[in-house]
């Protein structure tokens, strides 16, 4: 174990649900718990990000009243990799809903192990 | 002095149609909402379990489940590695984390230059208050363009996967009616008051983009909302007159090609040293910062159609 | 700067802009702009290629009005230019093959959006092949997945979505890993452009301080994208989302899609971590392990197969295996034998999927060996061009596989302690891959006399006919003039450094 375990508790945490949010994306049977966990691992990743550009004691990078000096302001590029990262969250989290809809209204179920059997059964 | 109003004018006025709904005799909805009755669910015993039997049927055919001990251990023992799979992964990632440099402190390992020069530099470089929009429409605009394509590129897929046909379309509008209700007054009367407040949040939170928190996106997003709201309280027919699938089109084509032009332009002056004739203004003034506040409400204008799109075609496959 | 210079930037700016202006277009209309900007991005980068062999240096591009580690940029070699050039050629060859089943398969009201996905998906490609930027490369990747998810299931059937759902669950997981990698990479550097992350990580390694890490960080990396290209255990997708998808989509997949994530990892390995410090980890170790795998359990998986466009699909996942296997011998020969069989094997797999589909047409659609007897006399072009394809996949001289294979043996040689498996499991792989291939081939040359269909001859598709004779040619240029070829990937690599 490293010295800066206790220090990084926000990262500790951010870790945790990523692994958390990548196994049930990789394990849940259930189409809907699987959206759900990947929404958990991406948030992970921009709770990470958002810790890794805090630096303790200073403001969010919007100029204000024109002091442009390194010591009043945070790290700006963690957050405009968030911004980025959200909308691509976004989009994908709509594909895979609608793709859901779309096998939920032909076999009637989310559980993908039995779609997959019933594809198996029309032999197609 | 009050004089006593005979029978029939008492009952035109509101306040004896407030004492008889109170009291519960007649409801003043009855007549303006729409809403199709409700029916006893009836539960189709036949069916469902005609389903169980093909589902076991399935299950027997594929897995051989009802005399199969293997597949049932073999379920625990999915879940159990599931577990192990897991914490496994979290002690991993622990380890990393505790080698990390400590959360707060100013030093990155090897250098914190690019951080330091968008601080300093980005006020007078780019023109924007708020560094974080200055660095992702103008440092780093070519990922923002990427994203707005991915954007792009989802609706399309939704709409491959949604959108329906003709017949198909109508059928889809009859089964909208049935499990939404229509015109529902308290719902009404609360966006008339909501939207346009929404709306006008929305499209001040673009124009601030350079200025304060806030930018294309999340402004997009808020539209969108005040648009999804107005859809439920009014229905698609009221939508449909100012908002069909032509105008997402058309919104979608123009925004997403002034952004493409504006930034190939900003691109390639940038590569190849040549000036740049788009002004950067006053820093802090409404109209400055050179492109960012017209990327920002191209953005906005992508992002609260596909929202609104998004969820038409969840609901009903079509706008 | 010479104005050639701009052609990166004018070709993923093109077919970024092609994509939007395609969804106010008809079908018929958007199909041309689609064909025209694949044919335009081909001629520029066949030009940028030239430039650069005669000038001998990569540039650097500069994506807006700020130098290195402030703004965004990207960059031109002999490697990027001749990759993009290649993926251009194979994508014009996939979609023309494949036009003649697009209104079989696909609604119609749906085709201009199929024409949106091709042209993201060739912008995202480029932007992959191009960029120099770690974050950028992201942004792209997710644009390369759901466009890639989209022409996947533009077919609706219950197979396609299926297999879109899992492709899409395979890929999100590797992105996901691929991010978290990105941040902790940031978090260590301070950059996010590829040249300065590798001046920062050779500070860090020569430090000591932050090794761990930094280790994980491109373990998580190359972990994400083995997933998003299909890498051995990571395949289940795949079968059905070539199989069943139509058939262009199916070779731009096979062909493109994991070629371009493969491709992103040799950027990350030389230009983000260095080749040397990449290979002094253990995560070369895994990859070849793993590619051996790829090889034995793909082949395997083929042979069982009783349909030939799973078979192919199946196939796929050995070859990735062979190209993880040039990874992980560590050496420069290794890699350009992998970085030529990434060539060998997207010329050799879309011709297999465009024959094949000329196969399934002349025996009433079916996909099943028992149906395809004797398909070859009914279709003759086709037949021919499934031979040729499966000659090279075996390695037989004359076609580009057998180069390939050739190369793997050298570099083989030259590594020690992993010589004697990658040969024993490269004659195996050659020996199940001949089993599965001629086993096919002699069924379609079987006669039969009273076969109740069609036969189809040069006349009734001539366009499809010349796709199939360009592949072929373009098969027979790689295997016999493979020096030039070899002598350009040593040069891009050596400009990689």
């Amino acid at each position: 174990m490293g010295p800066n375990l206790l220090a990084n508790y926000g990262e500790a945490v951010s870790a945790i649900l990523f692994c958390i949010g990548f196994t049930n994306l990789l394990l849940q049977t259930n189409l809907i718990k699987k959206i759900i966990g990947l929404n958990i691992m991406d948030s992970a990743i921009y709770l990470f990000l958002a810790e890794k550009g805090y630096i303790a004691g200073r403001a969010a990078p919007i100029v204000v009243d024109g002091v442009t000096s390194v010591e009043a302001y945070i790290n700006p590029i963690p957050s405009g990799l968030v911004l980025t990262g959200i909308v691509v969250s976004v989009s994908v989290t709509a594909l895979m809903l609608s793709l859901t809809i779309r096998l939920y209204l032909r076999y009637h179920t989310l559980d993908l192990d039995e779609i997959s059997m019933q594809l198996k059964r029309e032999g197609k | 002095m009050s004089r006593k109003k005979s029978n029939e004018e008492y009952q035109k006025t509101s306040a004896f149609r407030f004492f008889r709904w109170l009291s519960g005799e007649k409801d003043p909805y009855i007549g303006n909402v729409e809403m199709c009755p409700q029916e006893e669910y009836q539960p189709d015993r036949e069916a469902a379990l005609r389903h169980e039997k093909e589902h076991d049927a399935i299950l027997d055919k594929v897995y051989d489940a009802t005399h199969n001990k293997s597949l049932y251990l073999f379920h625990r023992l999915y879940q159990a590695t599931s577990v192990l799979f897991c914490l496994f992964l979290i002690a991993l990632l622990l380890v990393t984390v505790s080698y990390l440099p400590a959360n707060g402190t100013v030093i990155r390992p090897v250098n914190n230059e690019v951080a330091e020069r968008y601080i300093e530099k980005g006020l007078e470089e780019t023109g924007a208050v708020n560094i974080v929009a200055g660095m992702i429409l103008d440092y780093r605009a070519f990922d923002t363009l990427g994203e707005s394509h991915v954007l792009f590129v989802a609706t399309i897929t939704v709409l491959i996967l949604l959108r329906l046909n003709k017949t198909e379309k109508d059928e889809a509008e009859v089964n909208d009616r049935r499990f939404e209700p229509k015109n529902d007054a308290i719902l009404q009367l609360v966006a008339t008051f909501l939207v346009p407040i929404i709306i006008i949040f929305g499209i001040y939170i673009i124009l601030n983009g350079h200025l304060g928190p806030g930018g294309g996106f999340s402004g997009g997003a808020v539209i969108g909302a005040g648009l999804v709201l107005y859809l439920n309280a009014f229905g698609f027919k009221k939508t449909e007159r100012f908002f069909t699938e032509k105008t997402y089109k058309w919104v979608c084509f123009f925004s997403l090609s002034f952004y493409c032009l504006a930034k190939s332009y900003s691109f390639y002056t940038g590569a190849n040293q040549l000036h740049s004739v788009i002004p950067k203004g006053t820093p802090g003034a409404i109209l400055s910062s050179g492109l960012i506040l017209p990327l920002n409400i191209a953005v906005g204008l992508v992002v609260a159609c596909t929202i609104y799109a998004f969820y038409a075609m969840f609901r009903k496959g079509g706008f | 700067m010479d104005f050639i210079c701009n052609f990166p930037f004018f070709s993923i700016l093109i077919s970024l802009f092609s994509g939007t202006i395609c969804s106010v277009l008809p079908a018929k209309a958007a199909k041309a702009v689609n064909r025209l900007v694949i044919a335009a991005v081909g001629l520029m980068s066949a030009v940028l290629l030239l430039y650069l062999l005669s000038t001998g240096e990569s540039f650097i591009y500069w994506m807006g009005h700020f130098p290195a580690p402030w703004g965004n940029e990207i960059r031109a070699g002999v490697l990027e230019a001749g990759m993009a050039l290649f993926f251009c050629v194979i994508m014009y060859l996939s979609m023309a093959g494949g036009a003649h089943k697009l209104p079989d398969e696909v609604v119609e009201s749906k085709h201009s959006l199929y024409y949106i996905l091709v042209n993201l998906l060739l912008s995202s490609l480029l932007a992959l092949v191009y960029t120099n930027d770690m974050f950028t490369a992201y942004v792209f990747v997710e644009i390369n997945t759901i466009s890639a998810c989209g022409l996947i299931m533009i077919r609706q059937v219950g197979r396609t979505i299926e297999a879109a759902v899992r492709y899409m669950i395979m890929s999100l997981l590797g992105s996901g890993l691929l991010l978290f990698g990105l941040c902790i990479m940031y978090d260590l550097t301070g950059h996010l452009l590829m040249s300065n992350i590798k001046e920062s990580v050779a500070l860090i390694m020569a430090n000591g301080e932050y090794q761990i890490p930094l280790i994980v960080a491109v373990a998580l990396m190359c972990i994400g994208l083995c997933i998003k290209s299909a890498l051995f255990p990571f395949h289940a997708w795949l079968p059905d989302a070539y199989g069943y998808s139509t058939v262009s989509s199916a070779a731009i997949l096979s062909s493109l899609v994991s070629k371009g994530y493969i491709f992103l990892l040799i950027k990350i390995i030389y230009r983000v971590i260095g080749f040397d410090i990449f290979n002094s980890t253990r995560i070369i170790d895994v990859l070849f392990v793993f590619g051996l795998m790829g090889m034995i359990f793909g082949s395997l998986s083929a042979i069982k197969e009783n349909d030939i466009r799973r078979m192919i699909a199946f196939s796929s996942v050995a070859q990735i295996g062979y190209i993880y296997m040039g990874f992980g011998m560590g050496t420069q020969a290794g890699m350009v034998a992998s970085i030529f069989h990434i060539l060998s094997h997207a010329a050799t797999k879309s011709l297999l999927f465009i024959a094949a589909i000329g196969l399934t047409d002349v025996s009433g659609g079916s996909r099943k060996f028992i149906d395809l007897t004797g398909a070859a006399y009914r279709n003759k072009w086709a037949g021919v061009a499934f031979t040729a394809g499966s000659l090279s996949m075996v390695g037989i001289p004359l076609f580009s596989g057998f180069i390939s294979k050739l190369l793997f043996a050298q570099a083989a040689v030259q590594v020690e302690g992993k010589m004697l498996a990658s040969l024993i499991v490269l004659g195996i792989s050659t020996v199940l891959n001949a089993v599965y291939f001629m086993k096919t081939v002699i069924r379609i040359y079987t006669s039969e006399q009273d076969a109740p269909y069609k036969s189809i001859t040069f006349r009734d598709r001539k366009a499809y006919t010349v796709v199939l004779v360009c592949s072929i040619l373009l098969n027979v240029i790689l295997g016999v003039s493979s020096q030039p070829v070899v002598d350009m990937i040593g040069q891009g690599l050596a400009m990689f450094a």
